[in-house]
C-alpha cells in the first residue's frame, strides 16, 4: 500500500493511487460482509480444482428460462448428448454459476444405471449470470455447455 | 426450522424392462445458505442438505453433492434404466447430521 507522509508533496498521481487503494479496501470489506459474488474466473478456478478445466464446448445442453422473474428458484435442466452404458457413460456433471456468492451449485455422480445423462434441479441465482456445466465421461473426457439466465429479483438477499 | 424436513418422491410403481423412467424427488428444507441475516442482525448459520443419494435394490443409481446455491426445498429429477423389479431408496443428508430416507417399490409389467 502506498504511504503518503508529506502532504505538501502530494501530486495528482499520488492522490489517484490513494483513491485506488481506498476502492480496493472497500471491495475487500464487501467480501467480508458476504456480499461479493463469484466471477467467471472463480468458476474457472473451481473447474480447475475439480480437474474439469479446458472442457470442449459441445454435447452439454443447459436449459433454463431466458428470464427468471424470481431468482430464488430457477429450474435448470442439464442433458448430455452421450450414451449411458456400462462401457461409456457420463460419470460426473459439475454445475457452477458465475454470479453467486460461491461458484459451486451442484455436482451429480451418475452411473450406467441412470439410463440417460439428464438431470433437473432448481437453483438460486443472485443476479443475471451464466450457469455453466461440465460433464466428465468415465474415460476422463470433458464437455461443457452454458446458458445465461436473466434474473429480475435476486435470490440470495437477506 | 419449524417442521421436520419431509421428503416426497414421484417414482413409477410399474415399468417395462429396458424403459428409462424419470424419478422426481423433493424435500421440504430451508436450505439456509449462511448468507442471510436474522432480526438480530446476526447471520443465520448455514444448514443445507449437502448430499442426495438414489439407490435401487441397494445399488447406486446416482448421487448429488448440493451447495448453497440450490433453492429451498431442493428438487432433483433424474432418470433410471429399468432392469429388474425392486425397491428404490432415497437419502438426503442434512448439515446437522440427520439423514432422511424414503422408500418406494417398483414392479415389472
Amino acid at each position: 500500500m502506498t504511504q503518503v507522509t508529506d502532504k505538501s508533496k502530494l501530486s495528482r498521481r499520488d492522490v489517484l493511487k490513494v483513491a485506488g487503494v481506498g476502492t480496493v479496501a472497500a471491495l475487500g470489506a464487501a467480501t467480508l460482509a458476504g456480499n461479493a459474488n463469484a466471477t467467471p474466473a472463480d468458476v474457472d478456478a473451481y473447474f480447475k480444482k475439480v480437474k474439469a478445466a479446458g472442457a470442449k464446448a459441445s454435447k452439454v445442453t443447459v436449459d433454463g428460462p431466458e428470464i427468471a422473474e424470481n431468482g430464488n428458484t430457477v429450474p435448470v435442466e442439464i442433458s448430455v448428448d452421450a450414451p449411458q452404458t456400462e462401457k461409456e457413460y457420463v460419470k460426473t456433471i459439475f454445475v457452477a454459476a458465475d454470479g453467486n456468492p460461491s461458484p459451486e451449485v451442484i455436482t451429480f455422480n451418475l452411473t450406467p444405471a441412470s439410463g440417460s445423462a439428464r438431470v433437473k434441479f432448481r437453483v438460486r441465482l443472485a443476479t443475471t449470470q451464466k450457469v455453466r456445466a461440465v460433464a466428465m465421461m468415465n474415460d476422463g473426457r470433458t464437455f461443457t455447455g452454458e446458458k445465461e439466465i436473466k434474473v429480475t429479483i435476486g435470490g440470495c438477499g437477506g | 426450522m419449524a417442521k421436520a424436513p419431509k421428503p416426497r418422491v414421484k417414482a413409477p410403481k410399474k415399468a417395462e424392462k429396458g424403459d428409462v423412467v424419470t424419478i422426481k424427488t423433493t424435500i421440504s428444507h430451508r436450505m439456509e445458505s449462511g448468507q442471510r441475516k436474522g432480526k438480530d442482525g446476526k447471520k443465520i448459520p448455514k444448514r443445507i442438505i449437502n448430499k442426495f443419494e438414489a439407490l435401487f435394490n441397494g445399488k447406486e443409481i446416482m448421487s448429488a453433492n448440493l451447495f448453497t446455491s440450490i433453492s429451498a426445498n431442493p428438487y432433483i429429477d433424474f432418470d433410471m434404466l429399468v432392469t429388474e423389479a425392486g425397491e428404490f431408496e432415497f437419502k438426503w443428508y442434512d448439515d446437522n447430521g440427520d439423514v432422511y430416507t424414503k422408500k418406494s417399490k417398483m414392479k415389472l409389467g
